[in-house]
């Protein structure tokens, strides 16, 4: 079956069998990463540029693999060694990688709708790899890879996301994805950083919570988000320690969700902060899981935007 | 289309003409004499040997004018000039135009307002009035010399762009600006709140991914700004009013009797922020689109006179400036050209609005407010009149645009009901391209 869109830059606009789609996708690649030549060809020719406009490793380094993993030729393009610090636009720098005949572009950049814009340039298949606070479908798709492992299902499913909600692309994207799929979400965090008609937002339902150890009552999963109090968060958050006193996950809390309960995490990981040391190294974290399921659901989304259909071929 | 040549003294023949004093239709024919409105006679035909314009199948009303408009000349002239300023106005069926003062250098030195002048007497194609700034260099720290600026012949005073946030400061210049019976003209955000903003904070702003600028912020600043008005008794205009509540706290005002007038834009009162789902940087301004709710009481508030007049803040920014990511984008859209066609489309046609007060609200409102001469139609007043066929139907393509920027989500757009042209002192001026006698 053909995967009937050009780009990927949300997941408000994929149905829960295209989702499903890439998920098998995802799984028929995960073995890939598990052999020793760990090579399919089934993105030969192709060519890929991965436009990193904001920083980033391990999603950087996550979708470079996927590439390689499946042949395909890939060019990094990184914010501070390019001609943007010359002043180059977002439109230009786009429009001369295209020149050169790129096939899929992967960005991540810091403004919201950057990639809408940038569609409107490009002829290349764009993956986003984040923009601003608006979305980031591969880190929800790997999220949900991850649960659909442990769980098997999704309906019936509880998941509660915790954190910054107001500037996470994280947990937009993940509202979208696990509403679409059936999972009900409850959010969870300051009120300071819980925007607006937040329950509106996805396909199914979303629940807003601030009390933390109410919001993890009756959680399959829980998602952490990676809290940032720089100096301009101030007007939002006081302090660190107080975020970990009444928002961090430790085992205390999580006596409060069910036995099942998995923890998640975007990463990079504030120990101490958002979670707690114990849990974060603790069994119940599959933290490491969502890291290695990144690569195989960045191959698939790779694979279905250049045109592909499984074949034995391919994954030989 | 009209095609005319300019005489010294002729009749504009049975149109329906739009009277904003009296607030009705009705068919007349107009005699001009040396660019004067020498007669009005309220019959279909006027035997006479002089040039005659039929003018049946037309709407003859006023020459529009618009107390809000940014000419970005002096020091921005890469996005519109006087000239083409002008140009766009008169197309739009505007005969004089009131211009912002946040240029470069800004409007608050007589020597800024001398050059404005000057350029448009070389070549504006309407009207321009000259509002000065608040306070120097709109930085909202000290008032500026309004006697002086006055003198030159500023009309009424803004930082629109900026709200004055120092309170003491905005007192002041309200007190001593009544003293020259100045209006100030307020931009009302509250700074801090709208700080970072892009779009309205709604659900639109939770799904994009943007920092939203509450409503409250806008009516927080209202909210001080009334107060102050009453307090020194002096005329304060609201610009580009774009709340519900807001629109709430002036009606309270007038209903005190209080020295307070208000205005709203085209887009404000026909476009809500659903429609910035695909991050279109045309639509995003300053105030932002509002909900669907705040529309509807924009458009109940001119129905019943909270909001006095129609101001387009005609704000144009060049495809370098707009082709970029939404939150480097600056806000801000054109309007003079497409306001009337625009409001007469989306609000007159399907009855929210009717269209002797639409007329009113962009003519002898929009004077009363800042005391401007025209606006009405009078014999003995300048012949400014705007010609409109109020049936024909027309896409706005981008080569009609006489804006030197093309900001605008109106591109493509069908309406119905188009200028043909305006009469500036007599002088006919197409508003369809190529047209100019």
């Amino acid at each position: 079956m053909q995967f009937n869109h050009k780009d990927l830059l949300d997941l408000d606009v994929l149905n829960a069998g295209e989702i499903t789609q890439i998920l098998d996708t995802a799984d028929s690649f995960k073995e890939v990463s598990e052999r020793k030549i760990k090579k399919v060809p089934a993105l030969r020719g192709t060519t890929v540029a991965n436009m990193f406009f904001e920083p980033s490793t391990r999603t950087r380094i996550s979708f470079e693999l996927a590439e390689k993993r499946l042949s395909a030729d890939s060019v990094n393009f990184s914010k501070m060694t390019s001609s943007v610090v010359k002043g180059e636009s977002l439109r230009d720098t786009a429009e001369n990688i295209q020149a050169m005949k790129v096939d899929i572009v992967v960005m991540r950049h810091s403004s919201s709708g950057a990639h809408q814009f940038l569609s409107e340039f490009l002829d290349a298949s764009i993956i986003n790899a984040g923009d601003g606070q608006h979305a980031h479908p591969t880190q929800a798709l790997l999220d949900m890879m991850t649960l659909k492992q442990r769980w098997g299902t999704f309906e019936g499913k509880r998941v509660t996301i915790i954190g910054d909600i107001m500037h996470s692309r994280v947990a937009r994207s993940n509202i979208w994805g696990l509403t679409t799929m059936g999972v009900a979400v409850t959010v969870c965090g300051p009120p300071t950083m819980m925007p607006v008609d937040v329950e509106k937002l996805g396909t199914g339902s979303v629940t807003d919570e601030y009390d933390l150890h109410k919001a993890v009552e009756g959680a399959d999963a829980v998602n952490i988000l990676r809290i940032q109090l720089e100096r301009q968060k101030a007007v939002l958050f006081p302090s660190t320690r107080e975020y970990f006193d009444v928002f961090g996950v430790t085992p205390a809390v999580l006596d409060e969700a069910p036995k099942h309960c998995i923890v998640m995490h975007p990463g990079p990981m504030n120990r101490g902060v958002e979670i707690s040391q114990d849990i974060a190294d603790g069994d119940r974290a599959v933290i490491l899981e969502q890291v290695t399921n990144g690569v195989a659901v960045r191959m698939a989304v790779l694979f279905l935007l250049a045109g592909g259909k499984i074949e034995e071929s391919d994954i030989r | 289309m009209i095609t005319w040549k300019d005489k010294r003294e002729f009749w504009i023949m049975g149109a329906k003409l739009a009277d904003p004093e009296a607030g009705r239709l009705r068919t007349g024919s107009i005699l001009v004499q040396r660019g004067r409105i020498e007669d009005i006679v309220w019959q279909r035909e006027v035997e006479t040997d002089l040039p005659v314009l039929e003018a049946d199948q037309y709407l003859v009303a006023p020459g529009f004018i618009d107390i809000h408009v940014h000419l970005r000349e002096p020091g921005y002239e890469e996005k519109e000039t006087i000239a083409t300023g002008t140009a766009a106005a008169a197309a739009g069926g505007f005969t004089a135009v009131a211009c912002m003062a946040n240029t470069k250098p800004a409007i608050d030195d007589p020597s800024v307002i001398e050059y404005v002048n000057k350029k448009a007497e070389q070549c504006a194609n309407c009207r321009v009035y000259v509002i000065a700034a608040v306070t120097k260099g709109l930085e909202g720290k000290v008032i500026n010399e309004y006697h002086l600026l006055k003198e030159a012949g500023a009309v009424a005073l803004s930082d629109d762009g900026k709200h004055v946030t120092n309170s003491q400061v905005m007192r002041s210049a309200l007190e001593y600006a009544g003293m020259f019976g100045l209006t100030v003209i307020a931009h009302c955000e509250d700074a801090f709140l709208v700080s970072g903003s892009q779009i309205n904070e709604s659900f639109t702003s939770t799904r994009l991914g943007l920092k939203g600028a509450p409503a409250a912020a806008e009516e927080i600043a209202v909210s001080r700004d009334i107060r102050l008005a009453q307090l020194t008794g002096s005329r304060l205009h609201v610009a580009h009013v774009s709340t519900a509540g807001a629109v709430d706290l002036v009606k309270r005002a007038k209903k005190k009797g209080l020295p307070v007038t208000a205005e709203a834009t085209p887009h404000h009162l026909t476009m809500d922020d659903s429609l910035l789902m695909d991050y279109n940087t045309n639509l995003k301004v300053n105030p932002p689109l509002r909900g669907v709710d705040d529309m509807k009481a924009l458009v109940a508030a001119v129905r019943d006179g909270t909001i006095d007049c129609i101001a387009t803040d005609h704000a144009p920014h060049n495809e370098i400036d707009k082709q970029v990511e939404f939150d480097q984008a600056p806000p801000g859209m054109i309007g003079l050209q497409t306001a009337f066609a625009q409001l007469h489309t989306e609000l007159v046609l399907c009855g929210a609005l009717d269209l002797v007060e639409l007329v009113r609200c962009l003519t002898v409102k929009p004077a009363e407010v800042l005391g401007l001469p025209g606006g009405r139609l009078r014999a003995g007043d300048a012949a400014d009149l705007v010609v409109i066929d109020p049936r024909e139907e027309w896409t706005f393509e981008r080569a009609m645009v006489r804006s030197k920027s093309i900001n605008t989500p109106l591109l493509g757009k069908a309406f119905t009901g188009r200028v043909q042209g305006v009469f500036l002192e007599g002088k006919w001026q197409s508003a369809i391209l190529g047209e100019r006698s």
